[in-house]
């Protein structure tokens, strides 16, 4: 079963390129109020402070709070990626993250040419590479693009390379950013069937979005993020009421029975 | 920090993209760690995970290659002709000036300047392993030593073009390589743990501090000129300052270990232990450097 636990987690980003520590200092206080000194005195951002949570099978999360929130912060720690400096992370299982769209992709060299690389990365054998090439190839409808440089290609088909990419070879635990919710609608369909076979599979979802729909149609239950730490942890109905306006939440419910309609 | 992870042990693709070992779930675990022993042992990890993604490694510096020169009708045997072009204009010039023999300085200099260029690559394209692996390193999480091997191998590549020219002019001179050639084999291999100790230690502390590239870039065109690359080590050989800048000098224990054999000296002990020192040095500030920095370098790319 997968599982993560998150304990005690701060991550904090040093500013080493500052000339003037003072007017820095003065400018992202003001800003955030997030400033902080690590041991040795240096200027750092406290990007997360106190994070703790656990995650099991069946649990899909969505991170919502306004920009510099410390969403995405989150997400590459979870993804371990960054570091963190206390604390611990344990993940159960297998990751992916879909943390920008690029996905780590080389844009000059071609699509085959970067799923080559990606299934190599999963240890996968040659055959098994073709059949993730093709269907890759398949779900993002590249065909005679899948030969070309990826700098070639449309945002479109960047997009939808890095989600099939990404959910092709089949994750226990699927970390998304927001930036998935770039596609159009006709993608946004089968990006979310996709999603949807993999969540199914008692697996974990954890989606970072500013948008109230998409948390109402995949998550059941939502983390609110302010200021680098965990402000509120409960359903999604708890939180949203909290975190948007009346207003907003009813035009968030209405835009979801459309859908579903 | 610490960690146990094998990126793909286990995961499952779509259709038949069956797994890729057995049905065992991996976990990971990241752990903050102030203290050396839980760093090393992430450090220790992460080589270890370099070491079983090698089909990667290959992969990516073939295509590092293969892209330098797409669109191009020689493709990489562009770096063969280029090297050839060069050693040709070179070695009839200097031979003049230093009143030597082609048919000797010849195969001296396609030697010394082959490799020569491996070790320059190496240090500057190892200054810019990580920070020019930014992408990969923000987007997923995958061994960090990687990003060094594929420098490493990307450069033997590059080499094994080169030594296409060192070839034809032992052919063409009728150098015939001296009976202890073999220990070239065991001295390459130094070469490449050398390579790999380099790429992680530039490559960290380039990250760093963005002024030291330049500074790399600046030593190793002096070195070139200090060492008895263009010019052979006979010349000063009675004078007093040629104890300095041949005996104690890193670049030219590690060149003679190669190159000697191979233009027929005996087996320097004295040259081979010098070689091992200076190794075990790097090897030492390389680790260092890599244990203390790695969990950080995401940070600073």
């Amino acid at each position: 079963m997968a599982a993560i636990h998150i304990r005690d987690v701060a991550v904090s980003f040093p500013l080493y390129h500052g000339e003037s520590r003072s007017l820095k200092k003065t400018v992202f206080a003001a800003a955030s109020g997030r400033l902080g000194q690590d041991r040795k005195h240096r200027l750092v951002v406290e990007a997360l402070r106190n994070i703790n949570f656990s995650l099991k099978s069946g649990d899909k999360i969505g991170f919502v709070g306004s920009n510099g929130a410390g969403k995405t912060t989150l997400l590459r720690t979870m993804a371990g990626i960054y570091e963190p400096v206390s604390g611990r992370i344990d993940i159960e299982g297998d990751v992916t993250a879909l943390l920008d769209a690029g996905q780590g992709m080389n844009f000059e060299l071609t699509g085959r040419e970067n799923i080559r690389l990606r299934g190599l990365f999963n240890g996968l054998n040659d055959e098994q590479i073709e059949l993730l090439q093709a269907d890759v190839a398949d779900f993002a409808e590249l065909d005679q693009f899948l030969e070309l440089p990826v700098r070639t290609y449309s945002s479109g088909m960047v997009v939808r390379l890095g989600f099939g990419l990404a959910t092709s070879i089949k994750p226990q635990i699927l970390l998304m950013d927001e930036w998935i919710m770039a596609g159009d609608a006709s993608f946004m369909d089968k990006a979310k069937q996709r999603v949807e076979t993999m969540v199914r599979g008692a697996e974990i979802l954890v989606l970072s979005t500013h948008s109230a729909d998409i948390i109402l149609q995949w998550c059941n239950r939502v983390i609110w993020m302010d200021k680098g730490q965990i402000k509120a942890d409960g359903t999604p109905e708890e939180i949203l009421s909290a975190y948007l306006t009346p207003e907003q939440l009813a035009l968030a419910k209405s835009n979801l029975l459309k859908v579903a309609a | 920090m610490n960690m146990t992870m094998l990126p793909g042990r286990g995961l499952e693709a779509d259709m038949d993209v069956s797994r890729a070992s057995g049905t065992a779930e991996h976990s990971v675990s990241i752990v903050a760690a102030h203290d050396w022993r839980g760093r090393f042992a992430m450090a220790a990890t992460d080589l270890r995970d370099t070491a079983s993604l090698w089909r990667l490694v290959w992969t990516l510096s073939v295509l590092d290659i293969r892209l330098r020169y797409r669109g191009s009708i020689l493709g990489p045997f562009w770096l063969t002709l280029s090297t050839a072009v060069m050693i040709g204009a070179l070695g009839f010039l200097y031979s003049r000036l230093f009143h030597t023999d082609t048919h000797t300085y010849l195969p001296f200099l396609s030697l010394s300047l082959v490799l020569w260029g491996f070790l320059s690559n190496l240090t500057s394209e190892g200054c810019t392993c990580f920070t020019g692996a930014e992408t990969m390193i923000r987007a997923m999480r995958m061994p960090l030593s990687l990003h060094a091997a594929r420098v490493v191998v990307r450069n033997i590549l590059v080499l094994a073009h080169n030594v296409l020219v060192i070839v034809a002019v032992f052919l063409i001179m009728g150098t015939v390589p001296g009976i202890y050639s073999f220990t070239i084999i065991p001295a390459f291999a130094l070469w490449v743990v050398d390579g790999l100790a380099i790429g992680l230690m530039l490559g960290v502390l380039c990250a760093r501090f963005r002024d030291i590239p330049p500074i790399v870039g600046s030593i190793m065109q002096i070195a070139f000129f200090v060492s008895p690359v263009l010019w052979s080590p006979t010349i000063l050989a009675h004078r007093g300052i040629g104890i300095v800048l041949v005996k104690w000098n890193p670049f030219f224990a590690l060149l003679e270990i190669m190159r000697g054999p191979l233009l027929g000296a005996p087996i320097e002990l004295e040259t081979w232990a010098i070689a091992l020192g200076y190794s075990a040095i790097l090897i030492l500030l390389s680790a260092i450097s890599f244990t203390r920095a790695r969990a950080r370098i995401a940070y600073w790319v």
